[in-house]
């Protein structure tokens, strides 16, 4: 080989940071230009979140941003041309936005529900959201509902955060760890980072999962769970910790609601809620005041709550001076768990009862012998000074595995109550809050309650998204009905506080409960992996009515790549890639903070758009201005903002309010962080600091942070927060109770619609219970016997990396694993050609056998099937011959007439998990090849040229 | 004389891949590139790569075990690949030990492939020679790198910190460390090649909990005991005697 230390001449090196967006992790990045190619992008060493490392995908950006697939141009619907054939005329951009502004402003002064904005991307929420709550649509959510949105709303609406970008598993201090169902994760590199340190330093690891892949690799022990059942493992593991004594009694009565005594009266509209001294009433504020009452073992007479000197009983049934019988809500967890036996949880998991018992015995002894004493001091919301921080070193993390079933908001609800009975929350080598949690129970935001927030013109009179804390803050009119399209906020799905976009489509088609006009998807790909009962979605997206028009008259797409989706859009908006533009992970969105404090970052582009792309977020802010909405548009109506870099800069949330998309360096100079005057050299302040802002909490702010009074001034102060009241845990929840008396007719004035009442009766109980998913519950089980899962490759991140020439070589085509067992018992050799059949569909795919993979479950990669002719792929692509997608098994509605969705009938949380299959061998004359196949659809003219061969190198015009 | 080597510790990686593509995008942009990729959006695309992760499943149903396991050119000590060179276009470096190959005297043979047993080489199909992984020679000496970064693309891209890079000859260096502590082992050493890298073994955490942990002076249950309390008024002892 030549000089190592040799240098070309005439090479031009320089290099420049941004932050990564091959997924949604975010890490900071480096990248090194070749006379303006990408060279190396690498993990930038001084960054907080990945601390130089990088992963598959981050590595792999110089294939995204040269991929053939790449839109070049906006591209309008061939006039008279079918959809999802990608006959599209090119266009130019003031075309694009002027077919834009006329059909949206007509929407807007008429009916701007009529327009409909989902967008594939929850992390840019920020904008998007501004822009729909602007217009004034109440259509409008990211895919949190059909990603985890369970996991968001069980925890939340528990401890006040949750996982992912809003908190985490303190590994750095953790003695035990216990993974549910995640094979990779959102926070990819951080896990990864920590799990390897954690193993190190001696951590035991147990995965509970139906398959052993991705980060189970390397625990300690697998145990291995029928999908769908890990709420009775959990409520099992309660009844164990309970039974033996194992919880953390002291955690329980300072800081969860375990003591608060509940009106146990079943005949009294009261039933379930907690007794309240009315003296200290505080209607209208979002926090939980503190009029609750505990019982005095020494008076024996209800008392404040955390009246000094008092140990209240946290067992028991109590009679109040009235007559009222109370018992504390502990009480009725105890009450509810007792039927919860590890042997009754053994029928239902598949886990030996003797392995459900030790699992809760490990917990047990390792958070209560092996404490960490931190000497930290601080004070709690009370007024008391403690000496030491101290935590009890059981960690936990969870991710779809738990939330992609249709009961799986009780299920996280009972781990979240688990993380609470072993003293876990917000305290050292337990789970930790990132800023801006923990926010009050349930957060502050709510949506309009009745269609009158509606309004020709007018922004939204609330926001799209919220949180509800009663049946009052529910979006529906007098009747009860959904005012959004995707029916989120509804009786049928509550607390759908991400939305329902699985749902949006096949609504629109249906015109249940409306038709709407427009419907603007960014980054989603809703004609293929992103919708559940894909085959019939892609019908619906082409369909028409009886006068020959689309049944969903109007689709804009904006996506960077020829995505499935792309071929049903009337207009393409070609985006950027993440290397080309302006962007900001926002305090206002979900930021990337740590467990140490708030943390946000940019991207600054490396490179110039190529073709004619246009970022998504200048798109937003040309269109804001265009329609005079009035965040974009000053006085007079004139445009406000010169281009996204100009309105991160100047836009504040109210004039003068100091809060703006980024944290860092506010303030005039640069002086100031969370809050201050914009600061025209913001950008460049990012630029210089490798694109992130960091700010470390004091020590004593960085626990125990739902009652820490230093910490809650701090985030008053710093405007993350209104109210420094405890953010008291949650283990019994007042919030679903008030539903539940609702639909028995005994709080407020709203009722569910009959069909809904015992349903909402049903599901709203107050302390978590374990029922059988939805959709299982409605299937022949004899003729299904086995569970249908999808993971996510480390490698591979939903369907973005298809197009990219090196990660397709690491999943170009995806099989069933089934386990050896059950295949062979099927008749089902390796690598056979099998029909995947659910209730709702089938698929023809390979089989692969497996060990690791519990004998009731069939899995897959998700993501890596395509159809035929998408992603600048060969109509010979394995992605589509040979790779599938099991979404053409699951169904977006439950069986029967009601149209209600498959989801959890809490949240609206899509039921990815609950299918149900059988397999059996296809017959040797059948094709090998992937079915369903889709027709070929045309080129799309103007995408890059593919060859036989690429020879990647940087600074020859990507040429050797 | 130095032996530069990885070793790669089984125990954290989760086989992510980050090694494999951080690998392709130093490399084929380097002096050991390009490395190329056929048929790269079309049918079985197949592509160069110097370092590759396999994955397998060992044992069977519950106790399974699945183990990813990174591959790529163990730099051995007496590199089979070497002396059935025709060209001595493969070589083994005096100074660091780093078995290269010199496309320049490559003519494709593929005799030093059919010599090796790990299946570390690979043929690039569209230049025709024979290529490798060369530890990042091109960025581990580079002096215009910071000194940190002086190490194989993928070292620095490791999330889980998998991959040690260094002298396993230097008795004090980390590699030599974790090898000597950690029960470091060479691949197929029968074979007498005395591949420079290693790989660290699985290592299992347990807990042993003793039944008299379970039964707790500190049970906060005794706390919730409540012995019947008769009412003040209730007979007692009191009313009927006197001693």
């Amino acid at each position: 080989m030549q000089n190592p230390t040799h240098k070309e001449d005439n090479e031009h090196i320089e290099t420049k940071t941004t932050t990564c967006y091959m997924c949604a992790c975010r890490c900071g990045i480096r990248v090194t230009l070749k006379n303006g190619e990408v060279k190396y992008i690498q993990g930038n060493p001084e960054h907080p979140l990945n601390k130089g490392v990088m992963c598959a995908k981050g590595a792999s950006g110089i294939m995204k941003q040269y991929s053939p697939a790449r839109l070049n141009k906006p591209l309008l619907r061939k006039k008279g041309a079918e959809r999802g054939l990608n006959e599209f005329e090119e266009i130019s951009w003031e075309k694009a936005f002027e077919i834009m502004e006329a059909r949206l402003a007509k929407i807007r002064e008429t009916d701007p529900k009529k327009f409909a904005l989902f967008t594939g991307r929850d992390q840019m929420q920020a904008l998007t959201g501004l822009f729909a709550k602007q217009f004034g649509t109440p259509n409008y959510a990211a895919h949190g509902g059909f990603c985890s949105v369970n996991m968001a709303a069980g925890m939340i609406y528990t401890i006040g955060g949750s996982f992912w970008e809003f908190g985490g598993p303190d590994l750095e201090r953790a003695r035990l760890f216990i993974m549910f169902g995640t094979a990779e994760d959102h926070h990819s590199n951080p896990l990864k980072i920590a799990l390897s340190k954690y193993k190190r330093s001696g951590g035991r690891f147990i995965s509970i999962n139906p398959v052993r892949t991705g980060y189970s690799a390397v625990a300690d022990e697998w145990v291995p769970i029928k999908p769908g059942t890990d709420g009775a493992l959990l409520l099992a593991l309660i009844h164990e910790i309970i039974e033996l004594g194992l919880y953390d009694r002291d955690f329980l009565v300072q800081y969860t609601n375990a003591a608060e005594l509940v009106d146990t009266d079943a005949e009294s509209d009261q039933d379930g809620l907690f007794v309240r001294r009315e003296e200290e009433a505080q209607e209208g504020k979002c926090f939980d005041p503190q009029d609750k009452l505990w019982w005095d073992r020494q008076t024996n007479k209800a008392v404040k709550t955390h009246t000094e000197n008092i140990d209240p009983f946290l067992l028991g049934e109590f009679t109040m001076e009235d007559g009222k019988t109370v018992k504390p809500s502990f009480q009725l967890l105890v009450d509810r768990v007792k039927e919860y036996t590890p042997e009754w949880a053994e029928s239902i998991t598949g886990i030996p009862a003797d392995t459900i018992k030790r699992l809760a015995h490990e917990m047990g002894i390792t958070a209560r012998d092996y404490q960490i004493e931190l000497p930290i001091e601080w004070t709690d919301t009370w007024g008391k000074d403690h000496e030491t921080v101290t935590g009890n070193p059981v960690a936990f993390h969870a991710m779809r595995g738990l939330a992609a079933h249709s009961n799986g908001f009780h299920t996280i609800r009972s781990l979240s109550i688990l993380m609470t009975l072993l003293g876990t929350i917000d305290k050292p080598g337990g789970f930790r809050h990132k800023a801006p949690f923990p926010r009050p129970i349930p957060p502050c935001a709510k949506t309009p309650k009745g269609p009158e927030g509606v309004q020709p013109n007018t922004p939204l009179a609330g926001m799209a998204l919220g949180w509800p804390a009663d049946p009052d803050d529910l979006f529906v009119d007098d009747d009860g009905q959904p005012v959004r399209l995707d029916k989120a906020f509804s009786w049928e799905h509550p607390l759908s506080v991400h939305g329902l976009m699985h749902n949006a489509i096949t609504n629109a088609w249906r015109g249940d409960p409306y038709k709407i006009d427009t419907m603007l998807i960014f980054m989603a790909n809703m004609a293929w992996n992103s919708s559940m009962n894909t085959t019939e979605v892609r019908e619906m997206l082409n369909d028409k009515d009886e006068n020959g028009e689309f049944k969903i008259p109007f689709l804009i797409v904006c996506d960077a790549f020829q995505s499935e989706m792309v071929a049903y859009a009337d207009l393409v908006l070609p985006d950027t890639t993440y290397l080309e533009r302006h962007d900001v992970m926002s305090m206002l969105d979900r930021p990337i903070s740590e467990f140490e404090g708030p943390v946000d970052s940019v991207r600054i582009p490396v490179l110039p758009p190529s073709g004619e792309c246009k970022p998504f977020q200048e798109v937003v802010i040309e269109l804001g201005s265009r329609l005079k909405l009035p965040a974009f548009v000053d006085k007079e109506g004139k445009r406000k903002y010169r281009d996204y870099p100009d309105f991160i800069t100047n836009h504040e949330t109210e004039p003068g309010s100091g809060i703006g998309f980024l944290a860092g360096w506010r303030g005039k100079s640069g002086e100031k962080f969370m809050t201050g005057e914009p600061n025209p050299q913001q950008w460049e302040m990012y630029e210089k600091n490798n694109c992130v802002y960091h700010y470390e909490l004091p020590r004593s702010y960085q626990y125990m942070r739902n009652f820490n009074q230093g910490y809650l001034k701090w985030a008053r102060r710093h405007r993350l927060t209104r109210f420094v009241e405890p953010i008291t845990i949650h283990l019994y929840s007042e919030v679903l109770q008030k539903f539940k008396l609702a639909a028995q007719g005994k709080y407020g004035e709203r009722r569910p619609p009959e069909h809904l009442r015992e349903r909402v009766e049903t599901y709203f109980d107050p302390l978590p219970f374990y029922y059988t998913p939805l959709e299982t519950q409605l299937t022949d089980t004899q003729k299904y016997p086995l569970n249908a899962l999808t993971q996510r490759p480390m490698a591979m991140y939903h369907s973005w990396d298809s197009q990219n020439a090196w990660l397709r070589q690491i999943h170009s085509h995806n099989y069933l694993y089934v386990n050896r067992k059950t295949a062979l018992e099927n008749g089902i050799a390796n690598d056979d050609w099998i029909w995947v059949e659910s209730m709702h569909g089938k698929v023809r795919c390979m089989c692969r056998h497996s060990e690791a993979v519990e004998p009731g479950t069939v899995w897959t990669w998700n993501a890596i099937g395509k159809a035929r002719g998408s992603w600048g792929l060969s109509e010979q692509s394995n992605e589509s011959q040979k790779g599938f997608l099991l979404n053409h098994l699951i169904s977006e509605e439950l069986p029967g007439d009601e149209h209600l969705s498959n989801s959890d009938p809490v949240t609206g949380q899509a039921g990815w998990y609950d299918v149900r299959v059988r397999i059996y061998k296809a017959e040797a004359d059948e094709p090998e090849q992937t079915s369903p196949q889709f027709d070929f659809p045309k080129k799309i003219k103007g995408l890059g040229k593919v060859s036989q061969w690429l020879t990647y190198v940087a600074g020859k015009g990507g040429k050797s | 004389m130095s032996q530069l080597a990885l070793v790669i510790d089984l125990n954290v990686c989760v086989g992510c891949h980050a090694c494999v593509t951080s690998c392709k995008e130093w490399n084929t942009s380097g002096l050991a590139g390009y490395l190329s990729d056929k048929r790269p959006y079309d049918k079985d695309p197949t592509g160069t790569f110097f370092n590759r992760v396999q994955s397998f499943e060992i044992g069977q149903f519950p106790k399974t075990e699945m183990v990813h396991f990174p591959k790529s050119c163990l730099h051995c000590e007496e590199p089979p690949c070497v002396p059935v060179c025709p060209t001595g276009a493969s070589y083994k470096r005096e100074e660091d030990g780093i078995v290269l190959v010199d496309y320049d005297k490559c003519i494709g043979c593929k005799y030093c492939s059919w010599a090796c047993p790990y299946g570390a080489r690979e043929l690039d199909e569209h230049q025709k020679v024979m290529k490798k992984c060369t530890l990042c020679v091109d960025r581990i000496y580079d002096q215009s790198i910071v000194e940190d970064e002086r190490k194989p693309s993928c070292v620095l891209s490791c999330p889980t910190s998998a991959r040690l890079f260094g002298d396993v000859h230097d008795p004090d260096s980390d590699v030599s460390e974790k090898i000597r502590e950690q029960g470091g082992y060479q691949l197929m050493p029968e074979w007498g090649t005395k591949p420079a890298n290693h790989y660290l073994p699985r290592r299992k955490t347990s807990l042993t909990i003793h039944h008299d942990e379970l039964v707790r002076a500190d049970n906060p249950l005794k706390k919730e005991e409540q012995l019947p309390q008769p009412d003040f008024d209730d007979p007692s002892l009191d009313d009927v005697t006197s001693w």
